[in-house]
């Protein structure tokens, strides 16, 4: 059978066929890594669909799964595929009425929660969502008091499937062979930087196709493992922990806590492994950290291999020639620093290392590669299923995000805008025809909304920005804020920018300071601060920033393009954007117009020549009740790099 | 949560048999008079709260029933049975289990190590066969170690498992400390004012544990604690002293309506 006509079902079945006894999933319990064989796994899954049909799931029901990273809740996504009904994960961390909207949209009537907390939140909103029949749970802890007329664990779901085998086998032998790969595989909401989240239908032919390529690209195979940490609801994870991990037959395991997933990571050394450039990023904070309280040796012999992995590393990875001194000292530094470094972050047995969703800073990029890591970057969205492009072996920049994946087509319009066209790309956005015909044309060229270009010396693509981010400086050139914020956003202590400035006299930034870096930074000053708050807005903080931003106005006056986006004055923000009140998304994109809209006062501060801002902001807390924050902002003037250069004449 | 919890637990342990008795009990340090002939039951199932100002003899009454302190006067019923004069580890091997108000951890063991400490008195195999982990001794802690992880999921502290409980924020060791009282299995659980110190999400962590033990483990629970709030949200019934005398004893609607308890809360003029 060729993978065109394949489904994740069919996979599982393959998969138990002829490698039943190999392990498919491993989560941490009670302290110990449990594990299931692909034969327990389609077991476990086939109860759990006689158990959905006997709860009387139809075809074309959507069931919301909501929970951590469980394999348990990857089940319920296969089985509710074999019966025809689309699982839609959702983001766990949603406040009730964000996950009203989708649970709404897409008039789910089944659920499946992870736990209590998610249980509630449904049965918050159970009134309002009148389709939502039954919900279905993992862990029992806390619910047995709660009214079971509508509500069971997936343990007593399996056992009544079970109990009806008879009667029920026949329908799920029906159900199962009318799925085809043009039936949906799983629906999934985007985060939606602009507006509401739409919901991507992705068939079963786009998730195989897309899986079957790129698994060939990077030669995945059955004894890679991956580690399942990324939310559910993210295309990333469907991708690497069922799609690719069903194709190749991989093992895929569950941390046993949010909390433990560094331990977790350690413990299992995935060969295959993927983060977003924050994660990379805070862990190459904590390092740094724990490295300043090292021992002076064991500081001097960091130093010393480090420099030597900056210069030699890179390159030794992408198979160019080192000289005999060098080879032989990049040999004994893998033995004293940079082996035993991979192997407390975990990242011992990597075979291939992804980074994507945003730029990543070149040092964090080259860290990583320079200790023998083989981080590569791709490039792709939910309404691809994932690959747009990516980078082979060997062909690694930090600031492109290579070639287009196997089977995808890339065109660039006149207006920078990327397209491309693939067998992974989406059917369509769930009742919004109107989108849909908007991003996806009859030829199925799919707009990305990001602006970017092919490098004419690598013929890697090149992102810059989201195209109708792009705009128009005052002296007329290129307006690219997320391009400039990705530059603050390299130092370390900086966690967020945000930079105003299209169609605007100069450009201006809010920032954010990272907390770690900038506290443990304030320790070692004796810099005694109270709270956040107070933190930013300390003056040698302002400075550190201050110096920062100089740089990076100082990198941007060499780019005839981007000239204009030099930042002429700043805030630092006084709480840290978070997802809760709106201001990112659930994958921690910025909000750009919805920052704009709620710090107003600041904007006009900035362009009204204030020298601070008087500011009062809504706070939600996590359990979605609200309050608010006060705080007075300084605004600071940061000299024009020609005037910097005057001085130091 | 506080109030739909609260109505359920009103109808909870109402006919159960009394766990303990305690009748009559009088203390005295030399010659002041700590408690005075103060008598209440704890009812199997239910959580029983002792509250009361400063210095109301709270604490010596939760010394009294944990076996620390021997009152002069009074008896203390255990299952009906009058409890005879015993050493504390006695009292923990009927299934008495206490945390402190002062956290009385293992500051240089992990978590793990001090949860296992509380099935001290559940282990079986000698001290010679533990220290060489030999025949019996081998099986006996791999199910004490399965128990231990099963408070450890259920407390949520798997990220702490092996971490030495002295680097831990105050609210963790607080449910450190928790754990271990869980690992022994009691049968009645005393805590003495488990949510002191704490911020608002920690005592809401802290109730909503409390509430957990008593319904998924069956266990009883007495405790002590300041925070009327809290109280009234998770007790079955109070116990209100002053000056060590029980000036209230009922359910947290009646108590509030107790005269007695409002003047000694708020004071009344002389």
């Amino acid at each position: 059978m060729s993978s065109d006509s394949l489904t994740i079902p069919d996979l599982l079945s393959r998969n138990a066929r002829e490698f039943g006894s190999a392990t498919a999933n491993r989560e941490k319990e009670y302290g110990i890594w449990q594990s299931w064989t692909w034969s327990e796994v389609k077991q476990e899954t086939e109860d759990l669909a006689l158990g959905f049909l006997r709860l009387g799931v139809e075809e074309g029901d959507h069931v919301a799964v909501i929970g951590r990273n469980r394999p348990h809740l990857y089940w319920s996504m296969v089985a509710a595929q074999m019966i025809g009904a689309v699982p839609v994960p959702l983001y766990q961390d949603a406040v009730a009425s964000e996950m009203a909207y989708a649970l709404d949209h897409c008039g789910a009537r089944y659920v499946v929660a992870g736990d209590q907390e998610q249980v509630d939140k449904v049965l918050e909103l159970k009134e309002s969502l009148p389709s939502i029949r039954h919900i279905a749970y993992l862990d029992p802890r806390g619910l047995r008091n709660y009214d079971h007329s509508k509500i069971a664990s997936l343990g007593d779901i399996q056992r009544r499937g079970q109990a009806e085998m008879q009667r029920l086998r026949p329908e799920l032998e029906r159900r199962r062979s009318l799925v085809n790969s043009d039936s949906t595989c799983v629906m999934l909401y985007t985060s939606g930087t602009t507006g509401r989240p739409k919901g991507v239908v992705l068939s079963h032919r786009n998730i195989v196709e897309s899986s079957r390529s790129s698994s060939e690209f990077d030669s995945l195979r059955r004894t890679d493992s991956v580690l399942a940490y990324l939310p559910m609801a993210w295309v990333g994870d469907f991708i690497f922990s069922l799609g690719q991990a069903y194709w190749c037959g991989f093992c895929v395991n569950c941390p046993e806590s949010a909390d433990t997933m560094m331990t977790d990571l350690k413990e299992i050394g995935p060969t295959y492994y993927f983060a977003p450039p924050r994660i990379f990023e805070s862990i190459l904070t904590s390092v740094m950290i724990r490295m300043e309280d090292a021992s002076a040796i064991k500081r001097a012999m960091f130093k010393f291999f480090m420099d030597h992995a900056a210069k030699c590393g890179p390159a030794r990875l992408s198979g160019k020639r080192l000289s005999a001194a060098d080879r032989l000292l990049y040999r004994i530094g893998d033995i004293c620093v940079y082996g035993p470094l991979r192997n407390v972050l975990g990242f011992t047995n990597i075979r291939v290392g992804y980074t994507a969703g945003e730029a990543i800073g070149p040092e964090i990029f080259d860290f990583y590669r320079s200790i023998g890591i083989n981080l590569k970057q791709l490039y792709g969205q939910t309404e691809a299923s994932v690959f747009i492009t990516q980078q082979p072996d060997g062909e690694v920049h930090s600031e492109t995000v290579g070639v287009p994946s196997p089977g995808v087509e890339i065109r660039i319009d006149d207006r920078g805008e990327v397209y491309f066209r693939s067998p992974g790309a989406f059917a369509e956005y769930y009742k919004n025809p109107e989108s849909t015909d908007s991003t996806k044309d009859a030829e199925g060229w799919v707009a990305t909304g990001d602006a970017g270009y092919i490098e004419s010396e690598t013929g890697h693509l090149r992102i810059i920005d989201r195209a109708k981010d792009v705009g128009k400086t005052a002296n007329g050139g290129l307006f690219a804020p997320k391009f400039v914020e990705n530059k603050l956003k390299f130092f370390p202590n900086v966690l967020e920018a945000v930079v105003f400035g299209n169609e605007r006299p100069f450009c201006t930034a809010v920032v954010n300071i990272d907390l770690a870096a900038v506290g443990n930074w304030a320790e070692r000053n004796n810099i005694a601060y109270a709270s956040y708050q107070e933190l930013a807005q300390h003056p040698q903080v302002y400075d550190m920033i201050l110096a920062n931003v100089e740089r990076v106005n100082e990198s941007l006056s060499s780019d005839e393009q981007l000239a204009g986006c030099a930042i002429r004055r700043f805030v630092i923000l006084h709480k840290e954007l978070d997802a809760d009140d709106g201001e990112l998304t659930r994958t921690r994109k910025v909000r750009r117009n919805a920052i704009e809209d709620k710090y107003s006062e600041i904007v006009d501060a900035f362009y009204g020549g204030k020298s601070e801002v008087y500011l009062e902001s809504e706070v939600t807390y996590e359990d979605g009740r609200k309050g608010s924050i006060a705080a007075t902002l300084r605004i600071c003037d940061v000299r024009a790099p020609g005037a910097h250069l005057e001085m130091a004449a | 949560m506080g109030d739909v919890a609260g109505s359920e637990r009103a109808s909870m342990g109402e006919s159960k048999p009394p766990l303990m008795e305690l009748r009559g009990i009088t203390l005295r340090f030399g010659g002041v008079l700590a408690i005075s002939d103060v008598s209440f039951d704890i009812r199997e199932g239910e959580i029983r709260a002792i509250i009361g100002p400063n210095g109301a003899g709270k604490s010596s009454m939760l010394n009294v029933i944990s076996g620390f302190y021997h009152p002069q006067e009074g008896n203390i019923l255990f299952r009906g049975e009058v409890r005879p004069f015993m050493r504390p580890h006695r009292v923990a091997a009927l299934g008495i289990a206490r945390t402190f108000q002062n956290i009385a951890l293992f500051k240089r063991m992990t978590t793990l190590d001090n949860i296992m400490t509380g099935r001290m008195t559940l282990m079986k195999s000698s001290f010679a066969a533990q220290a060489l982990w030999w025949g019996s001794a081998e099986r006996e802690e791999s199910a004490h170690r399965e128990k231990a992880e099963e408070i450890i999921d259920f407390l949520g502290i798997q990220a702490i498992r092996k971490v030495p409980v002295g680097t831990l924020p105050y609210g963790l060791q607080k449910r450190v400390e928790l754990g271990r009282a869980l690992a022994a299995e009691p049968r009645l659980l005393l805590l003495d004012e488990p949510m002191a110190g704490m911020n608002v999400e920690e005592k809401e962590d802290m109730s909503r544990f409390i509430l957990d033990v008593n319904d998924e483990f069956g266990t009883t629970i007495a405790l002590i604690e300041h925070d009327m709030g809290v109280v009234m949200d998770i007790s079955d019934r109070i116990v209100v002293m002053d000056y060590g005398k029980k000036i209230g004893d009922g359910k947290p609607g009646e108590i509030r309506k107790n005269q007695d308890v409002i003047d000694a809360y708020l004071g009344v003029p002389h």
